[in-house]
């Protein structure tokens, strides 16, 4: 028996979906193989991209090992945004933690002026997240799509709970939207079908929810797996779209990422680059280093500009 | 890939009915050889030759390989898919140390000091690393040969490293018995090493100049009757690793070829990437197939996120892990202690745990059987009720450990309030916090409100 490179061939393939307008464009998705099967047929146009996230508040909880990086930006987000620029990020993550119920309660408006402004002051494209709280998420991320209209935001977490509200906001005004389900792929599923039925699937991402290193990492790893096989093996519809990890609070908020820096920069690393093999297009961070660390050893070879 | 039953029924003598095997049939015999429920030595009438061939195609398309004897050792092999949820992946690899003999013996002990030493407890279970790669570098042979020497007392698993043959089987013969792994048979060495491996069998590391160069090696150690091997494909970064990785697992599970059904080896030691680039290097090798690896060096704080991921990884998707139904001492508890009660679910034990343990306030955390579901899902599962969860309190003894009769339920279940206090005569039960996040504010004012 002779020895023939078991290259596979598959039919469907991930949705293009642009963040972002004039000089500030992202793309991501647009692959009909694996992730990094460059040996297959066919190709992965858009490498994998990286945010960092930034908070609308001061964070209550100081990790040192964490925001040292930052220095005295983190007091300001816009400061802490423009901070994170300078460490080769792709995208920004803005989250309005002050949003939810449960922590600050401020203010819808106040949020969507903050989203406004830091439209305007930073260079990368820009991508909103409420505080996950379905209700106040339902007042907040409409006002944040109504103000920034037009500027192809990427917007979420757009749940089960609130997605005709957020989502229609989302369509009026040119955005794309971020569907977010508890780890569970007919859930995922159906969420896309019913905003798919009024939002063209090109501006929809999928947030399948990320779960740290050690704690349930498994899950996200093999549910992210299945959803890009399920895309690209299958050629299914509703599973073609790219996928979001947004990863970076679950690992800092663990014991061990807390309790010492190396420790720290593994756990958001190895959980990082777990997501990215399983599928994800776009990866949310917190340290910056990570990031560094993460494309060091990836390395392109070649394969991207680096 | 698998040999099914109907083909195999071509192969048998077709006497019937015989029924010598124990079965009406042979295709009701063969059906049962494809799923591994019979074993071939009960037809009575094959030919020697049918039988070879037979037990060929049964063998697991991947073979079984044991590095080290006892306790320590470490069996990899057997993998049945390609991506995890396709069913679950088995044999965790084996993460192992460089030591070479060039370096101080004072690092060597060191190296060898912490694959025994470095132990981590995690959710009821101890995580470590388990081999030990001896590097010949020195050009010494004698000093090559005490370092083995004294790895080899450590009773770990070990990889012996050299290109001199000659140095090689010297420190085989010092631990044959123990089951070293003897790396690397390469196509310049084969002819020569092959008698001298048939003397004491051992485990094998193959390199080739990628998978390619791979294949006539392992051919021609199967001609010889040398079959226990691990492969390296020699990748010189992630994406070469990636798709050679890939490549072999592809083409022993889906193309069923032979010269490449073996697990695989990989050295992020040798692959240029330093500190914690090497780690990740190695992370991506665990999600990535590879079934031993080893690292240059590691400490606590590296080596416990490889570990976990090995374990995630490597835990069958079909069954969630769960730990034990009892009460659990968090702590040094006494009788005015609080107590607790959450899921078996080993997420759920490990969160709440953590988040109790650090208020350091000491609790016992009675743990419901729930067959590894969450809290809510449990419940809604109809194994998180007042009934059951009452007659687990009972059960568990822990009455007999408080003086006062409170019991902390997850706000989640608030829900099971009515129903416990029905099924637990005498006992309050107290709505507790939503999240496990919430326990660092509820317990400590909690804790003060049992010692008034």
């Amino acid at each position: 028996m002779e020895y023939k490179a078991p290259v596979e061939a598959y039919k469907g393939v991930v949705r293009e979906v642009t963040i972002g307008k004039g000089d500030k464009v992202l793309k991501i998705g647009g692959e009909n193989i694996l992730p990094l099967h460059f040996f297959d047929e066919g190709s992965m146009p858009n490498p994998p991209k990286f945010a960092l996230e930034v908070l609308d508040m001061e964070p209550t909880e100081k990790i040192p090992h964490l925001l040292e990086p930052f220095g005295n930006a983190i007091s300001d987000p816009i400061q802490w945004a423009k901070k994170c620029e300078t460490f080769g990020v792709d995208a920004i993550c803005l989250t309005l933690l002050s949003t939810d119920p449960a922590e600050k309660d401020s203010p819808a408006d106040q949020a969507a002026q903050l989203v406004k402004r830091m439209v305007s002051e930073i260079k990368k494209p820009l991508i909103v997240y409420g505080s996950g709280d379905e209700k106040k998420d339902a007042e907040v991320l409409p006002m944040v799509a109504q103000i920034c209209a037009g500027e192809n935001l990427l917007i979420g977490p757009v749940q089960k709970e609130n997605f005709e509200v957020v989502g229609k906001a989302i369509l009026e005004n040119g955005h794309v939207a971020i569907a977010q389900s508890p780890l569970d792929i007919n859930l995922l599923k159906e969420l896309n079908v019913k905003l798919c039925k009024f939002l063209p699937p090109e501006r929809v991402v999928i947030d399948p929810l990320s779960s740290a290193l050690g704690y349930g990492i498994e899950y996200s790893f093999s549910l992210i797996e299945r959803v890009k096989q399920i895309g690209i093996i299958t050629k299914d519809s509703m599973t073609m779209m790219p996928i979001v990890a947004n990863l970076g609070d679950e690992c800092w908020k663990t014991k061990q990422a807390k309790e010492n820096e190396t420790q720290g920069l593994l756990w958001e690393g190895i959980t990082a680059l777990s997501l990215y093999l399983a599928g994800a297009n776009l990866l949310i961070l917190r340290h910056p280093e990570t990031l560094k660390l993460i494309k060091e050893t990836i390395g392109g070879n070649g394969r991207w500009p680096s | 890939m698998p040999i099914s039953g109907s083909e195999i029924v071509k192969m048998l003598p077709g006497r019937k009915p015989c029924k010598d095997c124990g079965f009406p049939t042979c295709f009701a015999f063969a059906m049962k050889l494809a799923t591994g429920g019979a074993s071939l030595d009960k037809c009575p009438y094959l030919s020697p030759e049918v039988k070879a061939k037979l037990e060929d195609l049964l063998a697991p398309a991947i073979k079984l390989v044991t590095i080290g004897t006892g306790d320590n050792k470490v069996q990899v092999g057997n993998e049945e898919v390609i991506y995890r949820h396709e069913k679950t992946y088995i044999h965790p690899p084996g993460i192992g140390i460089l030591v070479s003999d060039k370096e101080e013996e004072r690092k060597a002990d060191e190296k060898i000091k912490k694959v025994k030493e470095l132990q981590f407890p995690w959710v009821g279970l101890i995580l470590k690393a388990e081999l030990l790669a001896l590097q010949f570098e020195s050009g010494n042979k004698d000093r090559y040969l005490s370092l083995v020497r004294k790895a080899a007392q450590s009773g770990l698993g070990l990889i012996l490293i050299s290109r001199d043959l000659d140095v090689l089987f010297a420190a085989r013969d010092l631990c044959a018995d123990q089951r070293p792994l003897l790396y690397p048979i390469t196509k310049e060495n084969l002819d020569q090493a092959i008698p001298r491996i048939k003397e004491k069998p051992t485990p094998l590391g193959v390199y080739g100049e990628g998978i390619e160069g791979l294949i006539p090696l392992t051919k021609k150690l199967k001609e010889a009757g040398v079959d226990e091997l691990l492969l390296d494909p020699g990748s010189k970064n992630i994406l070469d690793a990636i798709r050679d990785q890939t490549f072999i697992r592809r083409a022993a599970l889906k193309q069923g070829f032979r010269p490449l059904g073996y697990p695989t080896i990989a050295f992020p030691c040798f692959m240029g990437k330093d500190g914690l680039k090497e780690i990740l290097t190695a992370s991506v090798f665990i999600n990535k197939f590879a079934s031993v690896i080893i690292l240059s060096d590691f400490d606590q704080y590296t080596l416990l996120p490889l570990l976990v991921q090995r374990l995630n990884i490597y835990t069958d998707p079909r069954f969630p892990m769960a730990v034990e139904e009892k009460y659990y001492e968090i702590g040094t508890p006494d009788e005015n202690s609080p107590v607790l009660i959450t899921s078996n679910w080993a997420l759920t034990y490990f969160i709440v745990s953590s988040a109790i343990e650090a208020t350091k306030i000491p609790s016992y955390l009675c743990v419901k059987d729930t067959e590894g579901l969450g809290v809510l899902t449990g419940w809604a599962a109809g194994k998180f009720t007042g009934d059951s969860v009452g007659a687990m309190v009972k059960k568990s003894g822990i009455e007999s450990k408080v003086k006062h009769k409170k019991i902390v339920i997850p706000g989640r279940v608030a829900r099971i309030k009515g129903e416990l206090e029905d099924a637990l005569p005498g006992w309050e039960v107290v709505v507790g916090p939503r999240e496990a996040a919430g326990i660092g504010a509820f317990l400590p004012e909690y804790a003060k409100s049992l010692r008034k």
